[in-house]
């Protein structure tokens, strides 16, 4: 019976200086490395497709397929970019992993360019996270000085150079081919597909792009075994993950499990919701993953359980808002966020995200009427779909089901004149026992 | 981002009124702009983190500053400005030493971020996006940081301020003006805006060692795990599957043994959440 938390890429968090290359050797670091670097490159992206790891960074897509669809006969260099551009509401996971153990992306960067035959790889790190990129830099330099990255490492005859790139204050770059543009030197805009990145990415060469923890989940494979990992999990999800719980929980925080785990269990280890109250709503993947309820509290939190209750599992970004949210309010400012970060490319999110911010700010200032709640839904019908990327998709989420599980919330606001919730017993400095 | 410059009017190349010392940037920072091309297979790679080293030299993105990155990369002064004013965090008016976000996403602001914003906007008597007279402070309500188990989150010069009420904010920027030293929750001493894009552009400080591992959010799982004896499974087996293995099977049976050692070691340690003996 596995335990019901199972740190791994959490587990050394808690050692002194944990950031240091000493300290991550003391713990093992770099010995996976040094058991890829005695393994032919394909057996490396064997294990890595035999472990069943799925990207972390939302879609979930299977790491090791996407690594094999590098083609190794485009004479063209292969890249290796990891999207450390963590930005989606309610994701709070890459950022504390590359503050307390940078090395852990570094390693697994390092086995991912050599199986994938990369010689330059970049960590594209948003740039409002300033001492992540510190730790970030300081592990790279480490790592060189180590002789982990540079020419010949440890005598294999390979070569790896790593960039830290940091990115400048944009959501959409975390969109891989916006994020490729960007790492370009562009503005952020996502690019059609096909082609794909794999076939021409950046500077239009082969380029596996990957997020954070599925590239951090990579020494840990190699270490145990493909078994080991897929011996984690559920079925079709398999391994560990990091849940990140957020909102009205007595002790948010960071809870790494196997890929399953309900968000009932996760409440009750986060000590409970905030005493006196009740959940409300969810999110399961940041605010691009429709909201859920408590009816969801049962919900296996891996790939398909979650796809099947009508929202999507994302980044495991669990935002828990109590009875005292308002989610029109909620469901406003994210829409606000995605007209904000809107790149402007295409019609249906640039314009489309403006007409849900005005439509929704009525609604909330109690100035609408029932026929605005039939016209938002229509606006969305109009974004969904027809979007150039999933941003525009992802801006309709919160929308959709907030209506779908608390029509009448949007109701009493045109009834009510205006908000009929005390935002002041939302937050976090309430006084105790204040309700909505 | 690309709604932002509507709200200022005006393009970034001609509003600019010129920095005050002359028409070039210095030599050094010419040379610097160079060396940041040198890390990319292809120079252009290098603008974000030019843009960011011409803040830290002029306090924001200048006309010379633009110029300087078009002359280097071969490109034109249009197309820097088209990325520069494609990213929130390049600014076109001069910031303070430390620019202030608060985080009004969705979830720290209902957590309280609306009501800390409404609070230093007041008190600093300034409105978003904007910089105190003592030019000590420029206040921005920022997207979501990434720190959601913080709520609600500031940053400084894009450090973390981790569980912040109205009050701890308005000593913070009090704080700040009077020049006492501040150090991030779950970071370092606080630098100024002008270091801290230094630092973004690829020329780090000397400050990575400082500030803890994680603060208590990032660690809350672990310690459950710690409390109850919870832990990843141990691998059955040694090799890793499909693995060639010739001359592997010693280092990873070494791997194992020192991990196995590194946890027992855990066990006994007590954690360690403040980390940073330089900082101590």
């Amino acid at each position: 019976m596995t335990d019901t938390l199972t740190p791994v890429l959490t587990d050394n968090w808690d050692a002194d200086r944990s950031w240091t290359l000493d300290s991550y050797q003391a713990h093992g670091g770099y010995d996976a490395l040094r058991i890829a670097l005695g393994m032919d490159q394909d057996d490396v992206i064997t294990a890595v497709k035999d472990s069943g790891l799925r990207g972390r960074g939302g879609a979930g897509f299977p790491t090791g397929m996407k690594w094999g669809f590098i083609p190794q006969d485009n004479p063209k260099p292969k890249y290796l970019v990891v999207n450390a551009d963590e930005s989606e509401p309610g994701t709070c996971k890459d950022i504390p992993l590359m503050m307390a153990s940078p090395h852990t992306l570094v390693e697994g960067v390092i086995i991912s360019a050599y199986a994938i035959r990369a010689n330059h790889a970049f960590i594209y790190v948003r740039g409002e996270v300033l001492h992540v990129i510190r730790r970030l830099q300081r592990a790279v330099q480490e790592a060189y000085l180590a002789g982990h990255l540079g020419r010949n490492i440890h005598g294999s005859g390979y070569d790896l150079e790593l960039v830290v790139h940091a990115g400048a204050g944009a959501y959409i770059c975390g969109e891989e081919t916006a994020l490729l543009d960007s790492l370009e030197g562009r503005r952020g805009q996502p690019r059609l597909r096909p082609p794909f990145p794999a076939v021409a990415g950046l500077y239009a060469a082969p380029t596996v792009i990957n997020n954070v923890e599925s590239i951090a989940s990579v020494p840990a494979i190699i270490n145990n075994g493909a078994e080991w990992f897929a011996g984690l999990g559920t079925e079709k999800s398999k391994g560990f993950v990091i849940y990140s719980l957020s909102g009205h929980v007595t002790r948010p925080g960071q809870y790494e499990a196997p890929l399953g785990i309900t968000l009932r269990e996760l409440i009750d280890l986060a000590g409970g919701i905030r005493e006196g109250h009740e959940l409300k709503f969810w999110t399961p993947g940041g605010s691009s993953t429709p909201l859920l309820t408590d009816e969801h509290l049962d919900v296996p939190l891996d790939y398909e359980a979650v796809g099947a209750a009508g929202s999507m599992l994302g980044t495991r970004a669990l935002q828990i808002f109590d009875d005292t949210t308002c989610v029109v309010r909620a469901v406003l400012r994210w829409t606000e966020f995605y007209k904000h970060e809107s790149c402007g490319k295409c019609t249906p999110c640039r314009e489309g995200t403006w007409w849900l911010v005005q439509t929704l700010a009525r609604l909330e200032r109690g100035e609408g009427t029932e026929a605005d709640l039939e016209l938002l839904l229509d606006q969305c019908d109009n974004i969904l779909g027809r979007a150039f990327c999933a941003l525009g998709d992802g801006a309709t989420s919160p929308i959709t089901s907030s209506i779908q599980y608390f029509r009448d919330e949007y109701i009493a606001h045109f009834e009510h004149g205006g908000c009929p919730f005390d935002h002041a017993a939302s937050t976090l400095f309430a006084p105790a026992g204040a309700h909505a | 981002m690309t709604l932002r410059e509507t709200q200022d009017g005006g393009d970034m190349v001609s509003t600019d009124g010129g920095a005050a010392a002359g028409a070039h940037l210095p030599e050094e920072t010419l040379r610097e702009l160079r060396e940041i091309t040198e890390r990319y297979p292809q120079p252009r790679s290098a603008l974000l983190p030019m843009l960011h080293l011409v803040q830290s030299v002029e306090g924001r993105v200048t006309a010379r500053g633009i110029e300087a990155c078009a002359d280097i990369l071969g490109i034109s002064a249009a197309e820097v400005s088209g990325v520069a004013t494609f990213y929130t965090m390049y600014k076109r008016r001069p910031v303070g030493d430390y620019h202030v976000g608060v985080c009004t996403n969705t979830l720290c602001a209902v957590m309280g971020g609306d009501a800390i914003f409404d609070r230093l906007k007041d008190h600093l008597d300034v409105g978003n996006d904007e910089t105190t007279d003592d030019g000590r402070i420029t206040l921005e309500h920022v997207e979501c940081n990434a720190a959601c188990d913080y709520a609600p989150v500031m940053t400084v010069n894009w450090e973390f301020m981790d569980n912040m009420t109205p009050e701890s904010a308005v000593e913070l920027v009090d704080d700040l003006r009077s020049g006492k030293e501040v150090r991030s929750t779950r970071g370092p001493r606080i630098c100024t805006w002008r270091e801290a894009e230094r630092v973004l552009a690829g020329f780090p400080d000397d400050r990575a060692d400082e500030g803890p591992a994680a603060g208590p959010a990032s660690l809350a799982g672990l310690e459950v795990a710690r409390e109850r004896g919870w832990k990843a499974p141990e691998p059955s087996r040694r090799a890793v599957t499909g693995g060639r293995e010739q001359g592997t099977e010693s280092a990873a049976a070494e791997a194992d043994t020192s991990r196995a050692e590194s946890e027992t070691r855990l066990e006994q340690s007590p954690t360690d959440v403040e980390g940073g003996k330089d900082e101590q």
